[in-house]
């Protein structure tokens, strides 16, 4: 019914990779020559990738250095990591901290509020039905076109940002969610009804249970998107955060700080995101130890 | 003897934006205890249609349902019912004690008593050492051996068997009706079982009921008895009054390719 079109697998469930390792089993020469291409191809990749790296920071370093490339716009290595050395001066840590606090206050009431929104959409059909058109609009929306009314109706300041956060990733898990829950296995949904399951029951015993998988790929969207609406809202508000520190570099020319921050940022949107998915994994062994 | 199910002339009707589809009419059956009743029928036809009209979760268009004397209130399930589909439905997150117990579960009654009957289906079935492990553990077999337990569980009167057995292969297939028979007998249960399989049909039934395309009436009743003193389904098939049963049924189903 809902398209959210973020819903097609983006990020591909990673199920099943270590379920087939036989280690029962007496180990075949072909095996070992397997295993052992299977880890020298690994090996190769990961080399490859640091390599890369390296070779981009080097070759950035020296262009700058040989003044090919003017070091003011472009900054340079060496200066962002003295940058990073005087990282008191800059009071990078605090705007760092009321990103990530901003981003986790976002994405916590997103997530809890977005699935319940879901949750009494999948209760009445009517409600859902009505509701259809509304999500969908809104959905295809850019949000941030609603930055200034935003600002203007709860304020310049941190609540601002929330808010802008909760825009952005808000209606992703809604869609993502219902679609969750309407597609149910309906020959389960029929088991549970003839013993005579009421809705809640059925809600509780089947479709939430069958949906854990879709509300953690929502959550791993969520975490995303939330950090879309605190930068963008920062960069509006012009207050604190990484994403002021980044608006505030560019128009002083601090370029190292600008690309400071933006490491600092992709950093933690990793973290975040790999917070997710351990606390996916903790989660699902500990309803089903057997997967 | 009062009849344990009785159905009078049920119709069934679906409403589709492009048009009303009649799938059952004029059923009439009656069913005693302990009996095992097969329906068979052409695709389409409307055996899920009845069954799940029997089990309360479809409302008839017209007619009754009468089980133990008391009309059928539609719309709500009947606990005296169990219902089994043709896949086994186990909940992957949940071992399989806690799959089995989760029909008294839902219906509030996980008495010590109760809990004590599950426990003995369990062990009496195979299936006790197993109960701490999850589905994907366990073969087809023992899956739906599973489903059988979790059904039984709510010690219904009846029994319906939706096309059970027909996601299973075929040797399976024929060990766990071979089991389903012994179980059900044992614990003198009174069954409906929907196939596609006649031969299946024959090798467990009492009665096998013929139905008709759709519009479904009943195309004929047929009384199956092998008088040996320890049929199974098994080793019935080698009677030689099997196979007159399946040309007998065969031609009633009339099946044009
Ligand atoms: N919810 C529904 N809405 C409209 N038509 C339906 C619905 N359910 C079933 N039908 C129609 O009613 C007829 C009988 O369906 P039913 O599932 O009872 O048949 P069946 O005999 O169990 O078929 P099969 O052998 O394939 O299992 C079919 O033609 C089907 O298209
Ligand atoms: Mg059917």
């Amino acid at each position: 019914m809902f398209k959210s079109g973020v819903s097609q697998g983006r990020w591909e469930w990673k199920k099943g990779t270590n379920q087939q390792s036989g280690e029962d089993q007496a180990v075949s020469p072909e095996r070992l020559l397997f295993l052992e291409n299977k880890k020298k191809r690994k090996n190769q990749i990961r080399f490859t990738q640091i390599f890369l790296l390296i070779f981009i920071l080097l070759l950035w370093e020296v262009t700058a250095r040989l003044g090919i490339i003017d070091s003011f716009i472009m900054s340079q290595p060496t200066r962002i990591l003295k940058t990073f050395a005087n990282l008191s001066n800059n009071d990078l840590m605090l705007h760092l901290g009321v990103t990530c606090y901003e981003t986790l206050v976002g994405f916590l009431i997103g997530a809890c509020g977005g699935t319940c929104i879901a949750i009494a959409l999948w209760w009445s059909d009517f409600l859902s039905k009505v509701f259809e058109p509304f999500l969908v609009v809104l959905n295809s929306l850019p949000k941030i076109a609603l930055g200034p009314v935003i600002i203007i109706w709860v304020g310049a300041g941190t609540n601002a940002i929330i808010v802008m956060a909760l825009a952005i990733s808000m209606i992703v898990t809604v869609l993502e969610m219902l679609n969750g829950f309407v597609n149910t296995d309906s020959e389960k949904l029929k088991m549970v009804k003839t013993f005579g399951a009421n809705r809640l029951q059925t809600f509780t015993t089947v479709v939430f249970p069958s949906n854990i998988h879709t509300l953690f790929n929502s959550l791993k969207i969520n975490i995303g998107l939330s950090l879309v609406g605190v930068i963008a809202g920062e960069f509006l508000v012009s207050k604190a955060g990484l994403g002021y520190l980044i608006v505030y570099g560019g128009q002083v020319f601090k370029l190292d700080l600008v690309m400071a921050s933006v490491i600092i940022l992709s950093i933690v949107a990793a973290l975040m995101y790999q917070a997710v998915v351990i606390l996916e994994r903790w989660i699902t062994r500990l309803i089903s130890p057997s997967r | 003897m009062q009849d344990l199910l009785r159905v009078e002339d049920l119709v069934a009707k679906y409403q589709a934006d492009n048009g009303e589809i009649t799938a059952l009419e004029d059923i009439s059956f009656t069913v005693q205890e302990g009996e095992f009743i097969s329906i068979v029928g052409p695709s389409g036809c409307g055996k899920s249609t009845l069954l799940s009209m029997i089990a309360g979760l479809t409302k008839p268009t017209a007619g009754n349902i009468v089980i133990e004397g008391e009309p059928l209130v539609p719309g709500k399930v009947h606990t005296s019912i169990g219902y089994m589909l043709q896949r086994d439905n186990l909940l992957e997150w949940r071992t399989i004690f806690r799959n089995v117990t989760l029909g008294l579960e839902i219906q509030h009654t996980m008495t010590s008593e109760n809990i004590e009957y599950v426990t003995n289906l369990l062990k009496t079935y195979g299936l006790y050492e197993f109960k701490d492990k999850y589905p994907s553990q366990l073969s087809g077999g023992m899956r739906q051996r599973a489903a059988l337990i979790r059904t039984l569980a709510i010690r219904p009167k009846i029994l319906l068997l939706d096309e059970a057995f027909s996601a299973l292969d075929y040797q399976t297939r024929l060990a766990v009706t071979e089991d389903v028979y012994r179980i059900l007998k044992q614990e003198n249960k009174t069954a409906l079982m929907v196939t596609h399989d006649i031969p299946e049909s024959i090798s467990m039934a009492d009665r096998v009921i013929v139905l008709s395309r759709r519009p479904a009436h009943i195309q004929g009743i047929h009384t199956i008895s092998f008088d040996m003193p320890d049929r199974t389904p098994l080793n019935c098939r080698e009677h030689p009054k099997f196979q007159e049963y399946f040309n007998t049924i065969w031609k009633e189903l009339d099946v044009h390719v």
